[in-house]
């Protein structure tokens, strides 16, 4: 079953054809960074627009590269929720229109399902159940994967996304954006006990939430401090401590996790997989207790709609199809 | 009114109060640099309006909707805007229709997007935990 799948829901826009769920056929991306780089983040008209003018050119390269046509595809698959509303628009409304053209049904994906799903593609043997932790510029969540389409929230953030804190640390630090690559690259240059960050401490009790705001509040004040005192601040040094403080926070909750649910399979999904001192930490504490880490290569685990065809599939098998109704969301329940 | 709380929890205990008997309608508009309790304040507000979900950074999704409490609550994050035509088009006037109470992180980034009738919630760092809280045309907090 070849499933045309598309993401728009930040900063790429992304068209894929996938094969079964589990065979990349062909995988466009767009990326609007260097757009954003000048204003320090995500601008939505400006994302919704890009978004509008590339995505039918994306559709036809990926169709093309796929050595397919249209009547080859027996799916259409788009993101639908979370994301900047606009730009979730553009995808779902492009799916929507393909969708009826071609007659074919239209299959709406979360985009953190997806992220979980890019593992199927990176991993041909790999099924659940497992654990997965989703990280990313709007997202932290530890999920158990029950099922294909069963899956429930074990823990999420309380205030700050993991990707967040890099992105609003390396703001203060004059990084650029967005901040998770120039943080990882700065932090290889530092000791990674140059500072003594806290590990905020979560309100509640859900054992597996997390918190990066009193982080990121942490870097903002040590900034300040070295501002107004004319102490040179250690940038990579702070880098490094930024990344261990968040990468620790992450693995021992995902850790525990496995542990009480007694999960062997750890999958680690999303842009904030891209850290170096995450996967070491990660890798270093599932060879420690016997569990086997999934990261998938990096280019899968940014946004792009090879993961979003991916997990279409088994939306399609557990017949989760939408009609010309369906509707955009900021925000949604996984 | 200027108000100073010394922890987290103490600026989201400000916000519950202030949040409590809002009309539907209100639009607050928080002005403050990163890191100095902008979000604590709007979870505060979510559980003075009786609402009981998860009050995170809609940095990323620019808006959440929490919905579940007497009226809804409409958290933005202007962070990464550039201002106030872009509001627009992620349906800034249709939230303000909507009959509940919008919070506005970063409104240093639309100040074309008020209409004069907003509370303005200003924060400012006095120490690493201290935050010096003002809030202007908001009703009486006890």
């Amino acid at each position: 079953m070849n499933i045309l799948a598309f993401e728009s829901s930040c900063d790429e826009t992304a068209a894929a054809v996938v094969a079964d769920g589990r065979k990349v056929l062909s995988d466009e991306i767009f990326s609007q960074v260097a757009l954003h780089e000048i204003y320090g983040g995500v601008v939505p008209e400006i994302a919704a627009r890009s978004h509008l003018e590339v995505i039918s050119l994306l559709a036809d390269r990926a169709l093309e590269k796929a050595g397919l046509a249209r009547a080859d595809i027996d799916a259409v698959a788009c993101t639908y929720a979370p994301g900047l509303i606009g730009a979730v628009l553009v995808g779902v409304n492009f799916a929507k229109s393909a969708a009826l053209a071609l007659g074919k049904p239209l299959i709406p994906v979360h985009h953190i399902r997806g992220h979980i799903a890019a593992n199927y593609l990176a991993f041909p043997d790999l099924e659940p159940p497992f654990l997965c932790l989703a990280i990313s510029g709007g997202n932290t969540m530890l999920v158990d994967v029950r099922g294909y389409t069963d899956m429930r929230i074990l823990g999420q953030t309380r205030d700050d996304a993991a990707g967040e804190c890099f992105d609003k640390s390396a703001r203060v630090l004059g990084l650029g954006y967005p901040g998770g690559k120039p943080i990882d690259e700065l932090s290889k240059k530092g000791r990674d006990d140059a500072y003594d960050l806290p590990r905020p401490a979560v309100h509640g009790d859900n054992p597996y939430d997390m918190s990066f705001s009193g982080l990121k509040t942490a870097v903002v004040n040590l900034a300040h401090h070295a501002q107004q005192t004319g102490e040179e601040l250690d940038k990579a040094g702070l880098a490094a401590s930024l990344c261990r403080a968040v990468s620790e926070m992450l693995v021992s909750r995902t850790m525990a996790a496995a542990e009480a649910l007694g999960h062997r399979r750890i999958a680690v999904a999303g842009g904030v997989a891209a850290n170096s001192r995450i996967r070491v930490d990660f890798q270093a504490a599932c060879e420690k207790t016997g569990r086997t880490l999934y990261v998938p290569p990096l280019r899968l685990c940014g946004d792009n709609a090879a993961m979003i065809g991916a997990q279409g599939y088994y939306e399609f098998l557990a017949g989760h199809t939408a009609g010309p109704d369906l509707n955009a969301y900021a925000t949604k329940e996984l | 009114m200027t108000y100073t709380t010394h922890s987290e929890s103490e600026t989201e205990a400000l916000g519950a109060a202030f949040a409590k008997d809002l009309p539907a309608g209100t639009v607050a508009a928080l002005y403050g640099e990163l890191g100095c309790g902008k979000t604590a304040f709007v979870r505060g507000m979510a559980r003075g309006m009786g609402i009981d979900c998860i009050v995170n950074s809609p940095t990323f999704t620019i808006v959440n909707e929490y919905l579940g409490g007497k009226m809804p609550l409409f958290h933005f994050d202007m962070y990464r805007l550039g201002g106030a035509d872009e509001l627009y088009d992620i349906g800034w006037e249709d939230y303000l229709g909507r009959g509940g109470v919008c919070a506005v992180e970063w409104s240093e980034n639309v100040p074309g997007a008020f209409e004069g009738d907003e509370i303005e919630v200003r924060f400012a760092k006095t120490g690493d935990n201290d935050r010096e809280i003002t809030i202007v045309g908001g009703p009486e907090i006890c």
